[in-house]
């Protein structure tokens, strides 16, 4: 393998860069972004970053002395992966020859249709995102979430802080509830509400409205609810989820679903080719079927899998060595609490409180799905759930997986 | 000198948080080594005390960076800074902890909540 083309340079594409060259790979390594920017951070965008509490600077992921004898293409899009030539063809019609490509392509925020032409109207996945979000809400009385899942949740807790006006609209029951289950996202609830925010659950989005003005893009105004209540808004966020980027993979072979999909260690369809991150469904041997993980810990540890089955060639995919993925683990930071999850929870699941109380707002719950026990959250109790964590990942590796 | 907790009540395995400022943490190896660092993880705000111990390394309970109890340094991203160490003297049954006069490599939103608490 003389050139490997890393395509998507944020997280996922960082770690598999470092991947490459920590596992002995010594060829050339292209790394392509469409963003302007070197790596940086996600996370803090809807926390720290929002607040103001963490600079740009501050978001760098790569260290002052890093040196991965890369290639950056920067402010470039991919636009096609061509199997023939294996290569992968620019935006700006520059074509990178590769002998082994990694798909980092992450994800994309979802919009509402309809709010384009609005102005106020944000979504938050980029750094640019965030800072036009900053600036907007410096000048703003009342904000108004659309979608209560980590981003939205953390940006009204985030915004609350900041002194607004703060209304979270959702469909469904609960905060969280497609990840902690609707229990579990009561309690979220219940602290976004202990801190002033005002919680609509059960309630959709019928209408984002606008006034025109002198100049410009019409200015939202306000969220009609399906229920008819109107929600006077100075900005408006969407968070209602992020779309994989694999629209520039048609004709190319790989498979796509909902996201790339791939076996265990991340190889897709096509040889040579693997995809890590957000935009990437891995078979779930325990499950199954593909699952796509978004959490910047998947980001992070899985590429460093994909990558040894790739420079171990085609060998790998019957290895004995081959260990199920550690199960997804997540964070997040709102209402000045630490919520962690590591696991899957199903509607059905039973749960109990193993230590802590809700009552204290910092306990750590354990998930069952008949004696076994498939997931654990914890509120403000790390060490706890630091260990249910790592005894999940060992039995996730002892037994295993059930006969597809 | 600073005395943290009675050595017998840090059995080995477990860790000790040092409510100082910044805080410290003390841990007790399974080998029976005692070691003080910067309880505050150098990436984010979170306590190392409530970290993986495993041999002479921790774990951070956040995002998995992992610092060398020796020595401070880091042996897994996303950290990029080191943790400072501080001397430990076990006297009379006691743990004392002699902190580091080096300056603390603190995360970016902990070193401006200082500041501005100052
Ligand atoms: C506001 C926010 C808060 C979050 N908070 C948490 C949290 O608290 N805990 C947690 O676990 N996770 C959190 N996450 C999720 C975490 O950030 C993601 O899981 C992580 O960023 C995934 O990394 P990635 O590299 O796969 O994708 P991304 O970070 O999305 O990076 C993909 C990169 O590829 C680029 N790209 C896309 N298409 C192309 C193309 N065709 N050509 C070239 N480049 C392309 C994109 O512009 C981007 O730079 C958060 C995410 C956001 C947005
Ligand atoms: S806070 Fe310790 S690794 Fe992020």
């Amino acid at each position: 393998m003389r050139t490997v083309a890393v395509v998507g340079a944020s997280l996922a594409g960082l770690s598999a860069a470092r991947a490459l060259r920590d596992q002995g790979y010594d060829g050339g390594l292209v790394l392509i972004g469409d963003e302007p920017h070197r790596p940086y951070d996600r996370p803090p965008l809807s926390k720290e970053f929002l607040a103001g509490r963490m600079s740009e600077a501050d978001l760098a992921l790569e260290t002052e002395t890093e040196d991965l004898d890369a290639t950056w293409i920067l402010g470039a899009a991919a636009e096609a992966l061509d199997p023939g030539e294996r290569a992968v063809r620019l935006g700006d019609g520059r074509s990178v020859r590769a002998d082994a490509v990694v798909i980092a392509t992450g994800a994309s925020a979802r919009t509402l249709p309809g709010t384009e032409r609005l102005s106020g109207v944000h979504t938050l996945r980029t750094l640019d995102d965030a800072r036009a979000l900053r600036a907007d809400l410096a000048g703003a009385g009342r904000l108004v979430v659309i979608g209560a899942g980590f981003i939205g949740a953390e940006i009204a807790s985030t915004a609350r802080t900041l002194g607004l006006h703060v209304t979270l609209v959702e469909p469904a029951s609960a905060p969280l509830a497609a990840a902690i289950g609707a229990e579990m996202g009561a309690v979220v609830a219940g602290l976004q509400a202990g801190q002033g925010v005002e919680v609509l659950c059960g309630t959709g989005v019928r209408e984002v409205t606008g006034t025109a003005r002198a100049a410009g893009a019409p200015r939202v105004d306000g969220v009609i609810l399906t229920d008819g209540r109107r929600v006077p808004a100075d900005v408006v966020v969407v968070g209602i989820g992020a779309r994989p980027g694999v629209g520039w993979l048609a004709g190319s072979g790989v498979d796509v679903g909902d996201g790339v999909l791939c076996d265990a260690t991340g190889a897709t369809t096509l040889p040579g080719v693997i995809a890590v991150g957000d935009c990437a469904a891995w078979f779930d041997p325990a499950a199954g079927s593909h699952r796509r993980v978004e959490h910047w810990t998947g980001a992070v540890r899985r590429p460093a899998v994909a990558v040894r089955a790739l420079l171990a060639g085609a060998s790998a995919g019957s290895g004995s060595d081959i260990r199920p993925p550690e199960p997804p683990y997540f964070w997040s930071d709102q209402c000045g609490t630490r919520i962690q999850f590591a696991g899957h929870a199903r509607p059905g699941d039973e749960i109990t409180v193993e230590e802590g109380s809700l009552a204290d707002r910092s306990f750590v719950a354990v998930y069952r799905r008949g004696d076994r026990p498939v997931a654990v959250l914890g509120i403000d109790l790390p060490r706890p759930f630091t260990r249910w964590r790592k005894r999940l990942a060992a039995d996730a590796l002892r037994s295993p997986a059930p006969a597809a | 000198m600073i005395p943290a907790c009675p050595l017998r009540s840090l059995p080995r395995g477990e860790a000790f948080r040092l409510d100082v400022e910044p805080p410290i943490a003390v841990f007790h190896t399974e080998d029976g080594e005692i070691y003080a660092i910067d309880d505050t993880c150098t990436h984010q705000d979170a306590s190392l005390a409530d970290g993986w111990l495993e041999g002479c390394e921790v774990e951070c309970p956040l995002h998995a960076s992992k610092f060398d109890l020796r020595t401070g340094q880091v042996d897994a991203p996303p950290a990029k800074l080191p943790v400072r160490t501080h001397r430990v003297v076990v006297e009379d049954d006691t743990i004392f902890v002699v902190p580091s006069d080096a300056p603390a490599n603190l995360p970016p939103g902990v070193a401006v909540r200082c500041q501005g608490a100052a």
